[in-house]
């Protein structure tokens, strides 16, 4: 009895201490507000936003609500975090094997990258990208196009626009190659594993993913026309392209600092889990006869990606809190258009820095999810 | 014996609370704002990070302008001193949470006074320091010379949290133009922006144009458009629900305006007390008890004109002499064409 009472009551304290402490703040707010005539609630979110916002993924503009906006911000953060994290990842593969590599050039000049990036702060090399290389651009009237139709310009980047004809098809197409891809390797283990052949997956799964999708231009009737960015004229020196898709330059800054910093974090995880494994592992792992294509694949990787996972899921989670830097250089990102905006044209601080929390929160928590899941796959079986 | 003892208990508890009571709304009556200034001995005042101007502070940080003036003008009535205050630079989007949250106890920043922030998020406008109005900035090799030249496409640099943001749709929208807003949230970012050609034109309160004009790598390559598409009163806000602070900030700034109309200028101040208009000598403290309705003593206004000046010496000082706007425009006295009119202090 005394003892379950012992184990009871620190856990009764600590209860009661967090709900006053949260009690103590609400109370507090809720006076002062009151002394102020602040009101609290949410209902603003349905109410006209009345402010435009520069670059959006839906259909949106100061007519519709503030719920909306929210979206807005929400989305291009979401954007932002996803190609960050993908070229991040890109890069800092290629960087942490390049370090490990016997070439002295390339190891070096790999090792300068990581150093040189991850010790200057974020909000500086953001700053960097936007204003330093920013001023270098052309204006849009000077700018050469790169292949005849990208034109890099102080006003964002514009590309050809792909204008489809039964995209549907196209895109069942690809998903029909991905099926069988996907069939065609389970029976090549099957193979592999009755009868010891090993079948020419890499090279059946390449063709496939080309075969199919060219298949559903010939005889699926998809066709395929691209729209070419055109120079316009808005005054004697101003000018713009039309027509094609831009990516404005607060956009392609925030995502290449994000990237370019946050790689290198990603490559010292990586170099750290490739030499996490025994140098005995390989040695085994040839001597029993396997190429040192399948050394890699099948005995270092998945022991290295155990060490590398977790650490970088660290990296993602910084990643995606970092874009929220993105209000110093006007890229609409959550904290620019709701937390920023929205916050000042309805006074709604508490509220609005609340959802603003919970939203970031909960994308932090579903890439650990994300992240922990492909984890527990890739970690060691005990049988 | 005992129960009369419980009698006389109840009854000095009750004078206790009593008295309590009449002392508490004695104090009151001071305002807590204007109780916690003087016992810190300095005015908390939160200021924009950088408008020459209206604040804006030079290397040795001394902030000088028009709205930096208002806070000076408090200090000196409150405290006896302009130079007792405690300066906070705020970005558009910080400065109400700081106010509200109490953090600072003036809010002197180009802040437009509108219905929405008057009424809905605690806050009280205590009057007009500078009439304004939003204009738009371009290039002057862009050959553009009025707004109706703008054309479907153009990209407007300007600040987030600001009233500009939502006027620039009001105006794009009634013209039936496309445009990109580029949202910064600092003004020294808008204006690179804009300098480097990422924006076509540049849009906010044309004083503010004006005065970040200068900042520019070459401020004569750009021209303000003639057109004003908004009406932009700015003033110094303060917390709703201390009156008597409230009180103080406003006729602080109407006292130096009403100085203006008589023409009491921080060097004639003293010699003005046996001037014959009672109306001056009001002003200057040498008649009626005007102070004490707000705890203060009679030389409050005196200390202003003194140490701060007229409003027409805070305009040239910052405004004329600094080349931002040399015509005052619609800040002139409402005596001399311009829509400066304040009630009298009397």
């Amino acid at each position: 009895m005394d003892l379950k009472l012992q184990k009871i009551i620190p856990q009764l304290i600590t209860v009661l201490v967090v709900v006053l402490v949260f009690g103590f703040f609400t109370y507090n707010a809720q006076i002062n507000m009151e002394n102020r005539g602040i009101d609290f609630g949410y209902g603003f979110l349905s109410q006209e936003s009345s402010f435009d916002v520069q670059f959006s993924l839906i259909e949106y503009d100061g007519s519709h609500s503030y719920f909306r906006a929210y979206l807005v911000g929400l989305l291009n953060t979401i954007l932002v975090s996803v190609i960050g994290i993908i070229i991040a990842t890109i890069l800092g593969v290629i960087v942490g094997v390049a370090r490990l590599s016997p070439n002295y050039l390339i190891n070096q000049f790999a090792a300068f990258y990581v150093e040189f990036f991850r010790n200057i702060p974020l909000l500086l090399q953001i700053f960097f990208w936007y204003f330093a290389a920013l001023r270098a651009l052309p204006l849009p009237q000077d700018a050469d196009a790169m292949l005849g139709v990208f034109f890099l310009t102080i006003k964002g980047l514009y590309v050809p626009a792909f204008i489809w004809e039964n995209l549907n098809v196209f895109l069942y197409s690809i998903i029909a190659a991905i099926i069988a891809i996907v069939v065609i390797r389970i029976h090549a283990r099957k193979v592999q594993e009755t009868q010891g052949k090993q079948l020419p997956v890499f090279w059946i799964s390449v063709g496939l993913i080309f075969i199919l999708p060219l298949l559903s231009f010939l005889i699926g009737g998809v066709s395929l026309s691209f729209e070419i960015p055109k120079l316009k004229q808005l005054a004697a020196t101003s000018f713009k392209y039309e027509g094609g898709l831009s990516l404005p330059p607060e956009l392609i800054a925030l995502t290449l600092s994000l990237a370019l910093y946050t790689a290198t974090f990603i490559a010292e995880c990586v170099r750290a889990g490739i030499q996490g494994v025994g140098k005995g592992q390989k040695e085994a792992a040839a001597s029993i006869g396997l190429n040192p294509n399948q050394v890699l694949k099948l005995v270092v990787m998945p022991q290295a990606l155990r060490i590398i996972i977790p650490p970088t899921t660290n990296q993602y989670l910084n990643l995606t809190k970092n874009s929220s830097l993105a209000a110093a250089i006007a890229y609409p990102d959550l904290v620019l258009v709701f937390a920023g905006t929205a916050l000042m044209q309805t006074g709604k601080a508490i509220e609005i820095v609340s959802i603003t929390m919970l939203t970031y929160l909960s994308l932090s928590i579903s890439i650990s999810i994300l992240m922990n899941w492909y984890n527990k796959k890739i970690a060691i079986k005990e049988k | 014996m005992f129960k009369y003892l419980k009698q006389l208990t109840s009854l000095v508890a009750m004078v206790a609370v009593l008295f309590t009571f009449t002392t508490e709304t004695m104090a009151a009556k001071k305002s807590k704002t204007l109780k916690n200034t003087q016992k810190k001995g300095f005015v908390r005042c939160g200021v924009s990070q950088g408008l020459p101007g209206f604040s804006n502070a030079d290397a040795a940080g001394n902030w000088t302008g028009i709205d930096v003036d208002v806070c000076r003008a408090v200090a000196a009535a409150v405290l006896g001193d302009a130079n007792k205050v405690k300066f906070t630079p705020l970005s558009a989007k910080e400065r109400f949470t700081a106010l509200t949250s109490g953090e600072i106890d003036i809010l002197s920043r180009n802040t437009t006074w509108t219905l929405s922030r008057d009424a809905d998020i605690g806050l009280t406008f205590v009057g007009v320091n500078f009439y304004d109005g939003q204009g738009f900035m371009v290039r002057k090799s862009s050959g553009i010379t009025s707004t109706s030249q703008f054309k479907d496409g153009i990209s407007a640099c300007t600040n987030i949290g600001t009233t500009t943001e939502l006027n620039m749709r009001d105006f794009f929208n009634s013209k039936g133009i496309s445009y990109e807003p580029v949202a910064f949230e600092k003004a020294d970012e808008v204006v690179a922006a804009y300098d480097a050609g990422r924006c076509d034109t540049y849009t906010t309160d044309k004083s503010g144009l004006a005065a970040q004009r200068t900042k520019m790598s070459n401020p004569d390559e750009h021209i303000v458009l003639p057109e004003t598409v908004s009406k932009e009163p700015l003033g110094p806000v303060v917390r709703q629900g201390d009156s008597v602070w409230e009180d103080i900030v406003r006729w602080s700034l109407n006292a130096m305006i009403e100085a203006e109309e008589y023409g009491i200028t921080s060097a004639n101040a003293d010699s003005m007390k046996t001037s014959d208009n009672p109306a001056v000598k009001r002003l200057v403290g040498a008649e009626g008890e005007l102070g004490a309705a707000f705890g203060l003593d009679n030389e409050w206004s005196l200390r202003i004109i003194k140490q701060v000046g007229n409003y027409g010496e805070s305009y040239k000082r910052n405004i004329a002499d600094t080349g931002i706007l040399p015509d005052r425009g619609p800040n002139e006295l409402w005596t001399k064409g311009g829509i400066l009119y304040v009630p009298p202090a009397r």
